[in-house]
């Protein structure tokens, strides 16, 4: 019985895919990583932000995509819009309650091919201790190596949130229900 | 004796306020209870209430007028000192009277400067009604603004509670006491 179990653990491990993905860190040490954001002002204009403090890795293997995955966490407090006033709104119970919820993440669960460069990442987003799936339209950038002997990969991702999606109400009008999240990942592979 | 004499007749006793402090003193009053009002209210306003950009307007530019009538009445307080305490008043109801006016005034130097640090932690200026811009020192510490802030809330809290102790014991001693508690911090001829 113990055999027939070491066996079929063997056999798996043989058909597994012999290109495995490879590793990559964040780069948000350099700040070449951008989680930014943008919401309507009043239905007449943009608000954009972003998010200073986050961290996160990522497989990525051109060949099998199904493979790649990538997980973020992100330190919500660390929002920043530009102005002290509005910063201090952003981080109290009205919306992100960062006292209580200090952490945002997204775990990825599949990677679905498009056309090209292009694929969805599908996963898990907490935001507000609420858990929901979402999807990003992603795609690579580019890869290679870069000048100081290390090997990078960039994408960019754009996906969009409902306030109310995550236990958020929605006190600025009708037109900034909707929150745009715009990503920027470029990693240093292990 | 003589010399004794001759230093009365120099600094001559006075029970009365003088008629500039009298008026800082219940100007200033006033202002502090609006500013709270103010205050209290305007952060509960809804993003689309027409007082949304105004009250803290408002709230900002007396509160910086407030600190140069804190530092006018400071100067005049030690350049024309103090009235003498009532005959009636006991050493011990003096002294806690001592540390009443102190912390009024400890506070009020706090909740001005508090409440400067969470408008300035961006670097921007406070407008005081379209006259001057008060120049930002800008982040002076990590986190200022939510600090700031939370420091400026309850400061404002225990100076209310301060300020009605304060209010109870004139009105105690001008109406129970039947004593010059009050009246000395009223206009008179000299």
């Amino acid at each position: 019985m113990k055999k027939l179990v070491i066996a079929a653990a063997i056999s798996t491990l043989l058909s597994m895919p012999a290109v495995q993905a490879a590793d990559y860190v964040i780069d948000t040490q350099g700040a070449h990583a951008f989680i930014q954001f943008k919401v309507s002002h009043l239905g007449y204009s943009w608000l954009h932000g972003r998010f200073n403090t986050f961290s996160g890795n990522f497989s990525y293997d051109d060949k099998n995509l199904a493979a790649s995955k990538i997980s973020l966490e992100i330190d919500t407090k660390s929002v920043d819009s530009n102005h002290a006033e509005r910063d201090k709104h952003l981080r109290s119970a009205d919306f992100l309650n960062v006292d209580k919820q200090p952490k945002a993440s997204f775990v990825s669960t599949k990677m679905v091919p498009k056309d090209g460069a292009n694929f969805d990442v599908v996963g898990n987003f907490t935001l507000n201790g609420v858990t929901k799936e979402i999807t990003i339209a992603a795609a690579k950038t580019g890869e290679g190596k870069d000048p100081w002997g290390g090997y990078r990969a960039g994408f960019e991702g754009k996906t969009s949130i409902n306030l109310s999606d995550y236990g958020i109400k929605n006190i600025l009008g009708p037109a900034s229900e909707t929150v745009q999240l715009d990503l920027v990942v470029e990693g240093i592979r292990q | 004796m003589q010399t004794e004499q001759q230093n009365n007749a120099t600094k001559p006793k006075t029970l009365h306020y003088n008629n500039l402090s009298v008026s800082l003193h219940w100007l200033m009053a006033l202002m502090v209870v609006a500013l709270f009002a103010l205050g209290f209210w305007m952060v509960d306003l809804t993003y689309y209430s027409s007082w949304y950009k105004t009250a803290p307007y408002w709230h900002k530019s007396i509160g910086i007028l407030l600190f140069a009538l804190l530092l006018l009445r400071l100067f005049w307080r030690f350049k024309t000192g103090k009235p003498e305490a009532l005959a009636s008043q006991n050493m011990k109801l003096q002294q806690v009277a001592a540390i009443v006016h102190m912390l009024l005034y400890l506070l009020l130097f706090s909740i001005v400067l508090t409440g400067y640090l969470i408008s300035t932690a961006d670097g921007r200026g406070i407008e005081v009604f379209s006259w001057f811009e008060l120049p930002a020192l800008g982040e002076l510490f990590a986190e200022q603004a939510d600090i700031a802030g939370a420091l400026h809330k309850w400061f404002a809290y225990v100076l209310m509670a301060l300020v009605a102790m304060h209010a109870a014991g004139a009105v105690k001693h001008h109406f129970v006491d039947k004593d010059a508690t009050l009246k000395r911090m009223w206009w008179h001829k000299n």
